[in-house]
């Protein structure tokens, strides 16, 4: 076997709790599928067959509920439960699944709505015997006004500096605008192997890693890093010009530092250069290293050293230029997703089950979920309605996101808002940018700008 | 008078040209028949190699035994054509005495019918070979069944039957519902006519497009090494070996027989769709061909009764033994050979990147020969470079020059190294594109010129010219950026340019003095020897 899917689907959501203090990330509904088939259905149609589904137990009973990962889903899940209470990281659920892990595994987050061709970044990982490859996209920038927050904010998010060299894969400098104090230092080890970097600011981490098996071996030994995107990226990306790394008589040091583990009075930073070892200095195995010496190519050139300048530890990064790729991680890219995902998979306009009468106005942007009932006289616009929601009579609903089993009572009038589940909205109201919570109820005559209703 | 004495004369030249036509339908006629009769009982090839063993006989004197089967149609078919215009006159005389006009009416019908049923098959008669100088004569590829000639690669007839051929060729043991055959990889670009046989492929398509992320229907070794392959990764004759050698042994380690099978004989089966696969990839090399071969025989011969652990064991160690001795042994005997031919204050030219080549001449520098190197390299792939650092890694003195600047720079040289990716058996040297042009200028400078080969590399194809059988690289290899324009971008466009980026070419070996091997040092023209002694040894 290759490679093993994992997919995290325990995020809790933390940059849009107002949709999620409900409904867990991982279900939530965009285009009318749960967010999680998005990323189930790019592994399925890429040839997956079998995924490891690091989840909540919530997120499971929801998943064994909902039609659609019944159906739509032929893969086996190999669901995995975890605690929800949200201490642990990326990196420590994959310590918590070692036992399951038999070869290179392929992580990907629930929040990805991509159609990347997978074949891209595996191939980066294959031909290149990386021990990291993931994947990057140009940030798009978000159209769509956000309810809740009045006019466009531009939230201070976090710059990712990403350096790569001039080929444009192999990535060399990656740091989070947090980290730097100072101001950006790049080691003098670096610029002379690779002189010309490129850093770009604009990118969007996808949260897919192609990852070899001894940095999951090196996981579960080294219990201080929790996280995959924000400690063993980094991490890794750094170690791959670390002296050590280059250094011949590393196994030499692995023996002295076992027979001084007893000796030395702090313990504590053996394990780690113990644990390098695995994924640094594992040699290659003689016939291709005769290969590699025979081979007439060099993935640099314009000084002495050998291809990869005898790095073992490699990283790859496959920064797509075109075609979507959103993460799913804040309110504005609830939004936009919405938008988008349900043209990216042609989805069908209008549920078969649901009810519409004739006197309706429906835009052929807009989707009606299962078993909704529409009533005379409405008009929906650029809007995606949830199963089992009700719409009565003369109802406007234009740019919004209306979440299932909510019911809309006649006259209302909603504009750019989000509704989510199991929300009743009285007569007569009018919304215009709101955030309705889950399960909460509108009066009837409501008028609401630019608010937030949520317990 | 003369009127009368004319009908009887045109009628006889009539009747002679019909005797013409009759006869050469005649013969043609019998020639399909007997061509039919061979048709079915042996194999499909045969028919093809008739034109071709006529265009190879001159050259193919000593040509060995694989085309024994086509022998007899050739030395039947080969003098047809001569004596065609010769037995006009007396097969004239044996003419049947029916009602002329008749006959004529008949004829003339069936031979219309046939032409018609002709054009479509491009099957063709002798009177059409000689009107195509430039025909190539099918490929002898040892993998993969010979195309019939003139067929063009990208016929969409030839393009369904290499499909179905890769859909047989089913992976064992794939789930019923996947589908189990290699995907085709589809050429890329315009090609020129005169190579339209030879796929091209971009590099920009690679054929892991087409086969699901985790593979499971070729093992993950043989899709990385493809993948390497393809993108140019590990390339060299006998980088490509030894890779294509660990690929097999992680196969072999992985393998289990299933319930009811020999190892030996479904062991050779689970490989040919990877073979497949490799070839779609980069088309094999000759040295991965005789290693394939080798391994194959080794798997055939195992035991039936051998434990299944022990025969993996075995094969482990016969791959092992193979690259030990044929590869890197095969390379400290030929630099001890070569050191013998270096002398001090030698000036050395060697070409591209040869892995032997940058061996013997670390060796000698290391044996204190003092010499220098002029390095000559060619675009688009440069690997001259890569020999350059190498070689001044070392501490050798080093010049670096670009083909175009060979003719300039040969009076200061001494001797010619030259690599080689294969030795054909009729002694011509097939190489990288460019090495035949240095021999030709060398021997115009009487430049010894010295071609460096493991005997592994030895092949019984037979090939006078580097349009039969090559390679067609990605052509927009050759597209270059220059101060921000690059001129070639939209080639494509234009209907009337093509882009040709050949990867071998042969040398002849009047251009060659002397081939160093393992086995000692022996001119060109024994290559055929060397082979006769393998097979008689294996």
């Amino acid at each position: 076997m290759e490679l093993q899917a994992v997919l995290m689907a325990a995020g809790g959501g933390s940059r849009m709790t107002d949709l999620t203090y409900n409904t867990p990330k991982a279900m939530l509904p965009v285009g009318n599928k749960p967010l999680m088939w998005y990323p189930l259905n790019l592994l399925e149609r890429m040839g997956f067959e079998e995924v490891i589904v690091i989840t909540t137990k919530e997120v499971q009973k929801m998943m064994s509920t909902d039609p659609k990962m019944k159906l739509d889903v032929k893969m086996k899940l190999d669901v995995v439960c975890i605690q929800e209470d949200g201490d642990m990281g990326t990196a420590d659920a994959l310590r918590h699944i070692q036992q399951k892990i038999k070869t290179d595994i392929l992580v990907v987050s629930c929040d990805l709505i991509t159609d990347v061709a997978l074949h891209e970044v595996v191939d980066l990982f294959r031909a290149h015997n990386a021990t990291l490859a993931m994947l990057m996209s140009k940030a798009h920038e978000f159209t769509e006004t956000v309810p809740g927050q009045k006019g466009k904010k531009k939230t201070a998010e976090q710059r990712d500096f990403v350096g790569v060299d001039q080929s444009g894969k192999r990535l060399l400098f990656m740091a989070n605008e947090a980290d730097l104090e100072d101001g950006l230092s790049i080691r003098k080890s670096i610029m002379r192997k690779h002189p010309r970097m490129h850093i770009k600011t604009g990118l969007v981490d996808a949260h897919l890693y192609c990852l070899k098996k001894a940095v999951v071996d090196f996981l579960a030994d080294n219990k201080s890093i929790s996280s995959i995107r924000g400690e063993l990226v980094p991490y890794l990306v750094r170690k791959q010009f670390s002296k050590t790394t280059n250094c011949p008589k590393i196994k030499d040091d692995a023996e002295d530092q076992n027979q001084k583990k007893n000796d030395e009075p702090h313990g504590r930073q053996n394990p780690l250069k113990l644990c390098e070892c695995f994924i640094i200095s594992t040699p290659n195995s003689p016939l291709l290293q005769l290969a590699q010496d025979r081979s007439c190519w060099n993935d640099h050139r314009g000084d002495m050293s050998e291809a990869y300048h005898g790095g073992k530890l490699r990283c790859y990064v496959h920064i797509m230029d075109e075609g979507p790729c959103y993460r799913v991680n804040t309110l504005a890219a609830y939004i936009e997703a919405n938008r988008l995902a349900p043209k990216l998979f042609e989805e069908v306009p209008v549920h078969p089950s649901a009810v519409i009468s004739e006197r309706c106005q429906m835009g052929s942007d807009s989707y009606i979920g299962a078993m909704c009932q529409i009533a005379d006289k409405t008009s929906i616009k650029r809007s995606t309605i949830g199963n089992s929601t009700t719409v009565k009579e003369k109802v406007k609903v234009a740019n919004s996101i209306i979440m299932h089993g909510v019911t809309i009572e006649e006259g209302c009038n909603i504009q750019g808002s989000v509704i989510c589940s199991n929300a009743v909205i009285g007569r007569g109201a009018d919304l215009k940018y709101c955030l309705v919570g889950n399960g909460q109820q509108i009066e009837p005559e409501g008028k609401d700008h630019w608010h937030e209703h949520t317990p | 008078m003369v009127m009368f004495s004319l009908t009887p004369v045109l009628d006889v030249c009539t009747q002679q040209q019909e005797g013409k036509e009759l006869t050469k339908e005649e013969k043609q006629r019998l020639r399909k028949e007997k061509k039919q009769q061979k048709k079915s009982k042996e194999k499909k090839d045969d028919k093809p190699s008739r034109d071709s063993e006529k265009e190879k006989k001159p050259a193919s004197a000593a040509s060995p035994a694989p085309q024994t089967p086509t022998q007899p149609p050739a030395q039947k078919a080969a003098p047809a054509p001569v004596p065609v215009p010769a037995s006009e006159t007396p097969s004239a005389a044996d003419k049947p005495a029916k009602s002329k006009a008749e006959l004529k009416a008949e004829r003339r019908a069936r031979q219309e019918a046939e032409r018609a049923s002709k054009g479509k098959k491009g099957d063709v008669g002798p009177q059409a070979a000689p009107g195509k100088p430039k025909a190539p004569p099918s490929e002898l590829q040892p993998v993969v069944k010979r195309l019939p000639e003139h067929v063009q690669v990208d016929n969409p007839e030839v393009l369904k039957k290499l499909a179905k051929k890769l859909e047989r060729q089913q992976v064992y043991g794939c789930a019923p519902n996947c589908c189990g055959c290699i995907p085709l990889r589809s050429d890329y670009g315009y090609k020129v006519s005169l190579f339209s046989h030879l796929h091209q492929y971009s590099r920009k398509a690679p054929l892991t497009q087409q086969l699901g992320i985790p593979s499971t229907v070729i093992h993950p070794a043989i899709v990385r090494l493809g993948l390497q392959y393809s993108q140019g990764i590990v390339a060299g004759s006998n980088a490509r070996s030894v890779a294509l050698l660990h690929a097999f042994k992680q196969v072999i380690r992985d393998y289990t027989t299933p319930p009811n099978e020999e190892l030996s004989r479904d062991l050779v089966n689970r490989l040919k769709p990877y073979i497949s696969f490799l070839n779609q990839c980069r088309p094999l090399s000759a040295s991965m061909g005789n290693a394939i071969k080798y391994i194959k025989k080794e798997i055939s011969n195992i035991p039936s009764q051998c434990k299944e652990e022990e025969a993996k064991r075995k094969l482990l160690n016969c791959i092992d033994c193979y690259i030990n001795e044929k590869i890197v042994l095969a390379a400290k005997a030929i630099a001890k050979y070569s050191i013998e031919k270096i002398s001090d204050g030698d000036v050395i030219l060697v070409y591209g990147c040869s892995s032997l080549v940058n061996h013997i001449l670390c060796e000698a520098f290391e044996k204190n020969r003092k010499f220098r190197v002029i390095v000559v390299d060619s675009r688009p792939r440069l690997e001259g470079r890569e020999a350059l650092r190498r070689l001044v890694q070392k501490g050798i003195n080093c010049t670096y020059v670009l083909i175009s600047a060979v003719s300039y720079i040969l009076p200061e040289v001494s001797k010619v190294f030259l690599g080689a990716h294969a030795l054909l058996a009729n002694g011509y040297v097939m190489s990288r594109v460019g090495t035949s042009q240095i021999a030709l200028v060398a021997k115009a400078f009487n430049v010894p010129v010295l071609v460096c080969c493991e005997t592994y590399k030895f092949c019984e194809r037979v090939q006078t010219d580097s349009f039969v059988s090559n390679e067609l690289d990605d052509p927009d290899d050759l597209i270059v950026t220059r101060t921000g324009t690059t001129q070639l971008e939209h080639w494509q466009e234009v209907p009337s340019l093509g882009l040709l980026n050949l990867v071998y070419d042969v040398t002849p070996p009047d251009f060659v003095d002397l081939v160093i091997t393992d086995l000692g040092m022996i001119p060109c023209t024994s290559v055929p020897v060397v082979l006769r002694v393998k097979n008689v040894d294996q």
